[in-house]
């Protein structure tokens, strides 16, 4: 099937794949119906499908969640849309106290196969709540799977892996980058847990994920410039992290630079450092750097630029990790 | 005007709600078969026959749960159990609802439901687990059709709705109980599962025990009108039964199973009862309630009425009282003796059961603190 797809279709068909494939695959969400999700991912869907398997739901984020939980008790497969990243946080209680821990006080015996679709991250020039990149508190609740693709194929791929999941997936969709085209092959190639070096180096790595992997590969090509040969880690997977790729890619370069548009402060990246650091130190020519958002409210759009990490802050973090 | 006495001025003009609509007041609309006294009274829309093999078995149920409860009660006061959440009082609303349920159809309980639990056939030593703490709960769901305890209040009643929502999608003929109480009322969660329920038209009963306290709370802090009232707003009917009137609740229950089951959609029954103890063994009930309280609802004794019944109408002689007292005994001895030979977990259950497939985060850590309990000598850390 390989084909050139944006990731906004890619998703579009993998979801429609999912609906095939099993038909207890049924999707719920606000306006996923016939408008087809304020960002068309579930575009053309219900009309295919019927309103019994792509349910556009009442505007109440918890009862979302709740109701998917009670669906999957039943033996169905939900797969849930939250409209914004910041519309999730009434579903949170339902998420972190419902979903994340059945399997585990039912010692087992049910499952939660349900996928949490969730657009974050900032970069597109909206108003507040909708720029939000809060993956640290999904993948600190033991009980939750995190992903979140950086290209088309992996958004095929991964949301088909995520859904075919037994356990909760919250899959994290690098909002801005929905429009962005690429090669979309057969094959999953990877599991869904893996990470990807998706540009190989010599003198430092770059660990990245969602939309972040485009602004490091950017970074990566306008160092090459310079002479420096920057490798990229695409992570895919925050939970688990697949510290065996990134380890090995450290142990060659000496040198690690964690970026994401969440805040640095508790961000994916002190866990990255942290653990790297105990796996490789005896390799480390430098600490291990994090570029991310400020210890803020994500601000208002006009100065969202200066919030999020660009090529030249990611550069800056570079010549400051060679300095060492 | 001092802000004081205007704060007060506002309070003196909220409107008033007449004295039978007040949240706290049993009058008018309850519906009762039962008397306290044990005269059997017909209510037009909740017809109910029963004989005489029913209504001991009834009986039964409710001294057998009665004394479940008592025991689990005085397990937690020996140090068996962390925490016990007794029932007492509300055997009848818990018995009679869970006996109109068919093996078909799903119970989704809070804390408290022990009663729907032995109608359900759950080993009552199971429920006791997660009061131990030797799990979280961690019998099958499906086995018998009921769902774990939930702790967080109304966050059940969603999951019911989801599941009433594929009973629907199954084309299948089941029914569902959310079981919850005059506090979790309030919560957002139970009303969105009232608006869920109400646009699917889920088969879905929602059966409010309102045992006129949530914790320290009486029920006017939670609600203006009675309960049962606002599923109106919702678009289903409501209606509230003697919830110490076991008869009454088998009734109710049972028709609003039915009206859900045959695609009339959802049912909110407000069981009007009251919590005879502490909310938990952790509470002091003396510190916010009057004993006078107490003592008037003593008289309306779920178990007492249906005795007296059944000794008016000649339905059941000594023999049969003194068989049940015998089984009750039995039950007590086995309850107490299966959570004191309860076993602890192995320290590893941690990592069991995290996610259905590996994790390699979990299987690591699993692996680290093995590694760090095997360097004690003996090769065993506790």
């Amino acid at each position: 099937m390989t084909a050139q797809l944006s990731i906004a279709k890619a998703l579009n068909e993998a979801l429609r794949k999912s609906l095939e494939n099993d038909p207890k695959t049924v999707l719920m969400g606000e306006d996923i119906g016939k408008l087809g999700g304020v960002f068309r991912i579930t575009d053309g869907l219900q009309k295919d499908f019927g309103d019994d398997r792509v349910i556009d739901t009442p505007l109440a984020e918890s009862g979302i969640m709740g109701t998917a939980i009670g669906l999957a008790l039943r033996g169905y497969r939900p797969v849930v849309e939250i409209q914004f990243d910041g519309f999730v946080y009434p579903a949170f209680d339902q998420i972190v106290t419902q979903l994340a821990k059945m399997h585990a006080r039912a010692l087992g015996h049910v499952k939660m196969p349900i996928t949490v679709r969730i657009p974050y991250g900032g970069g597109i020039g909206a108003v507040e709540h909708h720029s939000e990149s809060h993956e640290a508190y999904f993948a600190h609740t033991a009980g939750l799977r995190v992903v979140s693709p950086s290209n088309a194929h992996d958004a095929h791929w991964m949301l088909r892996q995520s859904i075919e999941s037994d356990d909760p997936v919250i899959f994290l969709e690098p909002k801005r980058r929905y429009w962005d085209k690429g090669e979309v092959g057969d094959d999953p190639l990877i599991p869904l847990h893996s990470a990807r070096v998706v540009r190989q180096g010599t003198d430092a790595t770059l660990i990245a994920y969602g939309p972040m992997v485009k602004v490091c590969q950017e970074a990566a090509a306008a160092a090459e410039q310079d002479g420096r040969r920057l490798e990229v880690v695409d992570l895919r997977s925050l939970s688990p992290v697949d510290f065996a790729t990134v380890e090995e890619s450290l142990k060659r370069t000496g040198r690690g630079i964690v970026v994401h548009e969440a805040p640095v402060f508790l961000g994916m990246g002190a866990e990255l450092a942290a653990r790297l650091t105990e796996k490789c130190f005896y390799h480390l020519e430098a600490p291990i750097l994090r570029v991310g958002g400020y210890f803020a409210p994500y601000p208002p759009s006009r100065v969202e630029e200066t919030f999020l990490p660009d090529l030249d802050r990611v550069l800056d973090a570079v010549d400051r990790a060679m300095a060492f | 005007m001092t802000v004081k006495s205007t704060a007060r001025a506002r309070k003196k003009a909220a409107p008033s709600v007449p004295d039978n609509l007040q949240a706290g007041s049993a009058a008018p609309e309850l519906v009762q078969l039962l008397t306290p006294e044990g005269d059997r009274v017909e209510h037009p829309d909740f017809p109910l026959t029963t004989t005489p093999e029913e209504l001991r078995a009834l009986y039964r149920d409710l001294v057998l749960v009665r004394r479940f409860d008592a025991e689990a009660t005085s397990l937690q006061r020996q140090g068996e159990l962390g925490l016990w959440a007794s029932l007492l009082g509300q055997e009848a609303a818990q018995v009679g609802s869970g006996r109109a349920m068919r093996p078909g159809d799903y119970a989704f309980p809070t804390y408290r439901e022990h009663g729907v639990a032995w109608c359900r056939d759950v080993d009552p030593l199971n429920l006791l687990g997660m009061f131990r703490g030797v799990n979280h709960g961690g019998w099958d769901p499906n086995e018998k059709n009921f769902h774990l305890y939930t702790i967080v209040i109304g966050s059940q009643t969603l999951h019911a709705t989801g599941y009433a929502m594929g009973i629907t999608k199954d084309g299948a003929d089941d029914a569902v109980i959310a079981y919850f109480g005059d506090g979790a009322s309030s919560q957002g969660d139970v009303n969105e599962a009232f608006t869920f329920a109400s646009v699917y038209n889920s088969p879905v009963v929602f059966f409010c025990q309102n045992n006129q306290w949530a914790i320290s709370e009486p029920t006017t802090v939670q609600t203006r009108i009675p309960l049962y009232r606002r599923a109106a707003g919702f678009g289903f009917p409501g209606v509230r039964v003697d919830g110490n009137d076991v008869l009454a609740c088998l009734a109710v229950t049972r028709w609003a199973l039915d009206h859900a089951r045959t695609g009339q959609g959802p049912v909110l029954i407000e069981a009007f009862t009251y919590r005879m103890g502490a909310h938990t063994t952790s509470d002091d009930p003396t510190r916010y309630r009057l004993n006078e309280e107490t003592e008037a609802w003593k008289a309306k004794d779920p178990i007492l009425r249906l005795k007296a019944h059944l000794e008016k109408e000649g339905l059941a002689d000594e023999a049969f009282f003194a068989e049940v007292e015998a089984e009750s005994e039995k039950l007590g001895l086995r309850v107490r003796e299966g959570v004191r030979s309860m076993p602890d977990p192995d320290p590893t259950l941690i990592f069991d059961h995290v996610y259905s497939e590996p994790h390699t985060l979990v299987d690591e850590e699993r692996a680290e603190y093995l590694d760090y309990a095997a360097s004690f000598e003996g090769g065993e850390h506790h």
